[in-house]
């Protein structure tokens, strides 16, 4: 089964990090510069997933996750949000905004797939 | 890492080439800061700008860069939680920091010896900052969790077993396989667990790719349909899973949900497991009983298997089962860092390269097209050269065609050139560090003010203009600007400025260097050029042909050499390197107030827009922003000086009259000045003069060809260039011929001076 992935970095090594690990395992990935435009892009597309970082201009990731839980149609798509840091603290907040998991950057690419089909199928 | 097919290998160059813009974001937001910017984006965009440094030399394992950008990335988080003001000693050391990861980032990149003393010094340095904000010195040395990205031949712990079992014992699902263990888990969702979009079927289904799975689902809470509340969580599951793997994996599915549910794992020990935690022997065995011939297979796998033999995990997971599942986080993180930390290797170089919104081109392939682009315009020229020979009617389809293609020519010339232009915002951050660097050394206090960084000029005239543009920054911290004592006794602030600024003026790119210091000391300057024999003892001098002796080779007026600017490399280099650029150096100055070095740049070192002129029967190229005014001359208004110098009367004025063809030795002098055709030229500095040529042919784009090293550089002349007709022109160097004019027919001592005023 294809799954079709947004990818909200502001950084572009890790978005083509991320196209590199998601490419080969058959996903489909869009990706976005910021916050801001990671919803441009969500309206023409509708991701099984959605990855974000949290550390961005104009719309950093909570904001973007809170806008995305906005809308009613993806009030349960998965959301991982990529942090660096593990701390708890970290994690607990990207939950209350909504995020459905998270990966800690840099990430393994086995286990962002594997995060992936967790929450994705 | 070079194979250049290799998908890393590329997002390696590109991760480099995003730092690039990143530090230079980091440069402009610190500047910003000390410019006394108080926007919270700000601070923002320079902790970002750390903060995705840090990402991505993460990803490919740079550690040093890593780790340095950690900590200066904690300092800037203080300063973004509004626990920490930057002021300007913070500010300072800021600046060291960006100074100093972008010097990591080029070792890094390189592979070159990384600068640890540098690295120690500055941490030092941030940890007394994050000292007197009274934050936690821990924090700092805060564990990184980094591993380098493995794209890899390392297998997980379960997956190296299930690949081992698979191999080994083909028919494991029929017989119950000697490692297995069974574990029940109740899984109980709450509400808050749909909120974050998880969804119990996905973790249910990860539980059942890990071995043999049987799940009961409970609907006993299932209230009756009328109660039902369609968003409540009302079922609750149990699973038997028979399997391999251990505990923490099997909670590794639960992860994302961890405090959102209601989670027991439980495990059954079965005499199996009693076999299994053996010691290392164990694992001998059974690769032993194992040594089928699909064994060589299996070889990839391999190297993971004495991973199975270190399992102390396994062994302890009796008391895990007992706990619960906040602590198996910890299980997971340490068998995640058991794995070697390999640097990044790449799977397979995979064909679905990631797509790039930035085309990279090698800058030969440019060169190239600037070069074809080149022929195209003087092919253009001979065509229409041609065309217009052959007496077609100007209003034929021919003639409009030639039209528009000339058009298309230049279009097509212009965007060329602009893939090759580039903002000069990186060369002038590069001297703001100059500045810092030389401010220190000499232990004065300035700040650099620059201007029109988003100015435009070819990739190759700033890459060239980098090191004469790094002498004049430090000869004017050095030179220009005098020491704190003097200022404060002049009246002027303590903290000295140096201006660079950048900006288009009339086809060119003119670069200002400018302080606020003592100006040029003049009686100084012109004793030391007497002392050292450059000029004679009794030469009178202009103020402007003093300052000029600064160009001199081998002239040095610090009285000191300073280790800074005193490296044998003086202004004489400056110029040349900036007229191997077509360029010209100036200077102004006033005493007490500041002395300002102006450069004037060409656009591109490709195409010039040029007079055509005729003179003595030789064509002639001159550049045409030089040009300011076109006269016929009567008698009447050439005034005689003296002998050999005469001046022509143009409105108000008098400026000096020259005869080109004369300067360049084609003939004698013209008596008779009635109807000659004069060019009035002037230049940067202010300089005017008329030029007597014999017509004017055309004015067009002529692309320059450089006269090659091995012709003797003769005076006046700048370049070559071929014409529409094929006939090759002499470009000139008006600004040359006019000096060498000058000081041929002022007094005897400025012949000294000849090509001073570049």
């Amino acid at each position: 089964m294809t799954l079709e992935i947004l990818a909200v970095d502001d950084s572009r090594t890790m978005r083509d990090m991320i196209r590199l690990a998601l490419l080969p395992a058959g996903f489909n990935v869009h990706t976005a510069d910021d916050g801001m435009h990671g919803i441009e892009v969500l309206e023409g597309i509708e991701p099984d997933a959605i990855i974000t970082d949290i550390n961005m201009p104009r719309l950093d990731g909570f904001g973007f996750i809170d806008a995305v839980r906005g809308q009613e149609k993806h009030r349960a798509t998965p959301i991982l949000v990529l942090t660096t840091e593990a701390a708890p603290e970290l994690k607990a907040r990207a939950r209350g905004a909504g995020a459905t998991g998270w990966i800690v950057k840099p990430f393994d690419p086995s286990k962002l797939i594997k995060a992936l089909q967790m929450v994705a199928g | 890492m070079s194979d250049p097919n290799d998908p890393m290998a590329e997002i390696r160059a590109s991760f480099f080439i995003e730092c690039e813009e990143l530090l230079e974001a980091l440069q402009d937001g610190l500047q910003s800061l000390d410019d006394g910017d108080e926007d919270t984006e700000t601070i923002n965009v320079v902790f970002r700008a750390v903060h995705s440094i840090k990402g991505g030399a993460g990803a490919f394992g740079l550690e040093a860069l890593v780790r340095f950008a950690h900590r200066f990335e904690t300092v800037l988080d203080e300063v973004r939680a509004g626990r920490m003001t930057p002021d300007a000693d913070a500010l300072k050391i800021f600046f060291q920091c960006a100074d100093h990861l972008s010097d990591l980032v080029r070792v890094s990149r390189d592979d070159g010896d990384l600068p640890d003393d540098k690295t120690a010094e500055l941490l030092q340095h941030l940890d007394d900052l994050l000292g007197e904000t009274g934050a936690p010195e821990e924090e700092a040395e805060e564990e990184i969790d980094f591993q380098p990205a493995v794209l890899s031949l390392d297998l997980d712990f379960g997956d190296a077993e299930d690949d081992g079992d698979v191999a080994e014992l083909p028919s494991l699902d029929e017989l119950p396989s000697p490692l297995t263990n069974t574990f029940t888990i109740k899984f109980r969702p709450e509400n808050d667990l749909f909120d974050t979009g998880n969804e119990p079927f996905h973790m249910l289904r990860s539980l059942d790719e890990m071995g043999e799975c049987k799940v009961t689902c409970h609907m006993d809470s299932l209230p009756e349909f009328a109660d039902l509340i369609p968003e409540q969580s009302y079922l609750y599951w149990t699973v038997e899973l028979q399997s391999d793997v251990d505990e923490a994996e099997i909670s590794a599915a639960f992860e994302f949900v961890e405090g959102l549910c209601t989670l027991e794992i439980s495990k059954q020990a079965s005499d199996a497991v009693t076999e299994y935690e053996l010691p290392d022997d164990a694992a001998t065995d059974v690769d032993a009983d194992a040594g089928t011939p699909e064994m060589d297979q299996t070889d990839a796998a391999m190297p993971s298997l004495p991973e199975i033999s270190e399992a102390p995990a396994v062994s302890e997971v009796p008391d895990i089962a007992e706990s619960d599942g906040s602590q198996k986080e910890d299980q997971v993180t340490p068998t995640a860092a058991e794995k070697p930390a390999s640097p990044a290797t790449p799977k397979s170089p995979s064909p679905a390269a990631a797509a790039k919104s930035v085309v990279r081109v090698d800058l030969d392939r440019i060169e190239r097209l600037v070069n074809l682009v080149g022929e195209l315009v003087i092919n253009q020229a001979m065509l229409s050269q041609s065309l217009e020979s052959s007496g077609l009617s100007p209003h034929s389809d021919a003639m409009n065609g030639l039209e528009e293609f000339q058009r298309l020519t230049r279009d097509i010339q212009d965007s060329v050139m602009m893939i090759r232009a580039q903002p000069v915002k990186s060369l002038f951050q590069r001297m703001s560090r100059i500045v810092r660097e030389a401010s220190a050394a000499v232990g004065k206090d300035v700040r650099l003010h620059t201007e029109g960084e988003s100015t435009e000029v070819d990739k190759t005239v700033i890459e060239r203009l980098a090191d004469p543009l790094t002498h004049m920054i430090r000869n004017a911290v050095d030179h220009g600007l005098e020491s704190s004592a003097d200022r404060i006794a002049a009246g002027k602030p303590e903290e000295g400025r140096v201006n660079l600024t950048a900006a288009h003026r009339s086809g060119r790119v003119v670069i200002e260097v400018s302080d606020d210091g003592g100006g040029i000391n003049r009686p100084k300057v012109l004793q030391i050029a007497i002392d050292k024999g450059l000029i004679p003892e009794d030469a009178n001098l202009s103020d402007s042909e003093i300052d000029n002796l600064l160009f001199l080779p081998g002239f040095s007026t610090a009285t000191v050499v300073s280790d800074l600017s005193g490296r044998g490399v003086g202004m004489d280099v400056v110029r040349t390197s900036i007229q191997a650029l077509g360029g010209r150096i100036t200077i102004t100055s006033t005493p007490g107030v500041g002395t300002t070095f102006s450069i004037s740049l060409p656009l591109t070192l490709a195409v010039l827009d040029g007079m055509v002129v005729q003179v003595a029967d030789e064509t002639l190229v001159l550049p045409l922003n030089v040009v300011i005014e076109t006269l016929t001359l009567t008698n009447e208004d050439v005034e005689m000086v003296r002998p050999g110098a005469n001046v022509v009367r143009v409105r108000s004025g008098f400026v000096p009259l020259f005869d080109l063809g004369q300067e360049l030795g084609y003939r004698a002098p013209v008596e008779d000045y009635e109807g000659s055709v004069v060019l009035l030229i002037a230049h940067e500095d202010g300089s005017r003069a008329a030029l007597i040529i014999d017509s004017i042919q055309d004015q067009r784009q002529v692309v320059i060809k450089g006269l090659d090293d091995s012709f003797y550089r003769a005076p006046g002349i700048a370049a070559a260039t071929i014409l529409g007709d094929g006939q090759i022109a002499l470009i000139l160097d008006t600004s040359d011929i006019i000096t060498n004019a000058i000081g041929a027919a002022g007094s005897p001592s400025a012949q000294n001076l000849t090509g001073l005023s570049a």
